[in-house]
């Protein structure tokens, strides 16, 4: 086997909001095309973690590297044009809700491309259809379901064809099946674009299904307990709280 | 773009053969699909598209756009697209974009509307408007007749917050402006009143004015564009978020727990405010005749309290209690009907201003007329 490529490295990372600590000494690697998943109880500090990597919060000590470059040692200029590279759903869909769906999912192309605006309302329409919301360009935020408003966070998040993919609990709320058919379509979009993908997620159908590599984050010790391959951690990883989160529900997976 | 990345290519009569070659990116433009229409259209006999992506290099988005176009075209005239030639990550997208077609109906249809409709539906808003902030008074009143027989429901902490958010917070603004609107008072009455000798009556003027008219009315102001802007926009962003939705359903009246007590807040701190701005509109303009005309403190207040009678004043604090009702209630009705985004709320914060001071001077100049009707 060759030696998987780290996109992302996160080195001896702390977390903090002004004194409050959330966890500390997190080393962990995101692999090119991984589909790394972030695990954890609620309130652990999942988002807060993302929400380092994707460069919004200034970490409180550590290091994040994206392609070998560190986060935070740039320039403003440098980093904004890391962060170009991003495409994030946040946990509350944060579409912009004065917009349209299009002009939410054409926002970036409008900002970031020299595109002409129907160029930009064709991708936008593309974009919407591969998230299963052809016909919807026209409505508001507010006059779709909470489904929907996911699904068309995610295709914000796909409109400059990113190279990593951030999504916060992307499934959450959601029927199981309708989750599992987001699953399906962000396992099917990281295939087919070629990006890496982080996730932060505690349904166990969905750690199971797509995740290649986790990290799991401890509430109690606010530190992470272990990495890698979701399976290999079921079978290996003898640390309680890790067995106790992926075993919960008497789910067969060993 | 300096070469073509899509040419077209013709070995057989019945296949159009689509070759992709170089870098694709949306950075360069969308491709515009003409070219591939009219090959299309200038043989009719056409029956099979082969895309042949031997040549392609990089690509994103904007090859998929086209892709999905000319499958688009192409099954509108029943021609087959080949596509096993290009890479599996594009066919799957392509896929993707083409699994769950538009349903029917969904997309908005945009009307245009002539200006008879325009102004007609212009017309039926603005009387919806209006029925509706009646029917939103009179649903204020019951909730002030549940509060009588003590059946309203609302938190007291927050009629608290308020109070002290309408009252005590808001006294440096009110200090400042009726202490510069005394003395503006006595400035233009102190230039008139001197070439008669009678400047000792400008403490009647700043007296009058201010009892009557100028403090409740700008104290009124002031609480319009500080308090009703935001109850507008505390209501509006509960109604974007569902808040005040699941109130509803937790069988709490909106009405009671949200607008009761800020209107209480206003009632109760208007009439208050106003005393306090009389005060200090009163010694900004003693301030000015002291300066400027010889005048002493006991003169000036002599003076004042034998030319002014109370009545004014009395009238000048039912007109301020009035005043705070108007400001709460169109405050408290654009947020309960803001619309739910964030240029709503905005727009909720904007009309609430607009609607309370309209209505204060409306009300106003009707109490101005009345009185001077009936001589009061
Ligand atoms: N802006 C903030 N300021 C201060 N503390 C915060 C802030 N945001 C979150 N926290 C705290 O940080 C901790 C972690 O929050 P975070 O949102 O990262 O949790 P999470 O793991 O994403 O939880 P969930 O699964 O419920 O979304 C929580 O204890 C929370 O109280
Ligand atoms: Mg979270």
């Amino acid at each position: 086997m060759t030696q998987p490529q780290a996109h992302i490295r996160v080195r001896n990372l702390t977390l903090q909001y002004g004194e409050k600590l959330i966890q500390k000494n997190l080393n962990f690697d995101v692999n090119k095309n991984d589909i790394f998943i972030i695990m954890g109880a609620s309130g652990c500090g999942k988002s807060t973690l993302l929400k380092h990597m994707i460069g919004l919060y200034h970490p409180a000590q550590g290091q994040i590297f994206v392609n070998d470059k560190s986060l935070w040692d740039v320039s403003d200029v440098a980093r904004q044009r890391m962060m170009k590279h991003f495409g994030v759903t946040y946990q509350a869909g944060a579409l912009i809700s004065s917009l349209t769906l299009s002009e939410n999912v054409g926002m970036p192309l409008e900002l970031y491309t020299q595109l002409s605006p129907k160029e930009i309302e064709e991708l936008a329409s593309l974009k919407l259809s591969m998230v299963g919301l052809a016909g919807f360009e026209d409505y508001y935020p507010s006059e779709i379901s909470g489904g929907m408003i996911k699904r068309a966070a995610l295709a914000r998040a796909i409109a400059l064809d990113p190279e990593i993919l951030f999504f916060d609990e992307p499934s959450a709320g959601l029927d199981p099946i309708s989750a599992s058919l987001l699953d399906d379509l962000i396992l099917e979009l990281s295939d087919s674009m070629k990006s890496t993908i982080v996730i932060v997620t505690h349904e166990l159908a969905s750690i199971f299904s797509i995740g290649t590599n986790t990290v799991f984050l401890d509430t109690d010790t606010q530190t992470m307990l272990a990495t890698g391959h979701p399976n290999q951690l079921l079978a290996d990883c003898d640390n309680a709280s890790v067995q106790q989160f992926l075993r919960r529900g008497g789910v067969e997976n060993a | 773009m300096t070469e073509e990345v899509v040419t077209f290519h013709r070995h057989k009569q019945d296949t159009l053969r689509v070759l992709i070659k170089g870098d694709w990116s949306i950075s360069f433009g969308l491709q515009n699909p003409e070219h591939f229409l009219s090959h299309l259209t200038s043989s009719p006999e056409t029956q099979y598209v082969v895309i042949d992506a031997s040549q392609l290099g990089v690509w994103d988005s904007s090859l998929i756009s086209y892709l999905v176009t000319l499958n688009g075209l192409s099954k509108a005239q029943n021609i087959e697209v080949d596509v096993t030639g290009l890479p599996e990550g594009i066919v799957r997208l392509i896929a993707l974009a083409e699994a769950v077609p538009e349903r029917e109906g969904v997309a908005k249809q945009l009307v245009k509307l002539n200006p008879v409709d325009s102004l007609g539906q212009f017309v039926i808003q603005t009387f919806h408007q209006f029925t509706a902030f009646i029917t939103f008074l009179g649903e204020a009143l019951l909730a002030l007749g549940r509060l009588v027989r003590a059946k309203a429901v609302f938190r007291r902490q927050d009629l608290v917050i308020f109070l002290v958010d309408t009252g005590p917070s808001s006294l440096g603004i009110v200090t400042l402006i009726s202490v510069l609107i005394g003395m503006i008072l006595a400035f233009v009455g102190a230039v008139q009143l001197e070439k008669f000798g009678a400047s000792i009556y400008v403490a009647s003027l700043v007296g009058l004015a201010m009892a009557r008219e100028m403090a409740p009315m700008m104290t009124a102001i002031i609480m319009a564009g500080r308090t009703g802007a935001a109850y507008a926009a505390q209501l509006g962003s509960m109604q974007v978020n569902e808040e005040i939705d699941a109130l509803k359903t937790m069988g709490i009246s909106p009405v009671d727990y949200l607008v009761l007590p800020r209107l209480l807040a206003l009632i109760f701190m208007m009439p208050l405010l106003t005393i306090y701005a009389n005060m200090m509109g009163v010694f900004g303009g003693a301030l000015v005749s002291i300066i400027m005309l010889d005048v002493t403190w006991s003169m000036y207040l002599e003076q004042m309290m034998a030319t002014v009678p109370l009545t004014h004043f009395f009238i000048g604090l039912v007109k301020s209690l009035i005043f705070g009702v108007l400001v709460a209630l169109s405050g408290c009705y654009m947020g309960m009907n803001s619309g739910r985004s964030a240029s709503a709320v905005g727009q909720a914060a904007t009309s609430a201003v607009v609607m309370g001071i309209v209505l204060i001077i409306v009300f106003d100049s009707l109490v101005t007329i009345v009185t001077t009707v009936f001589g009061i």
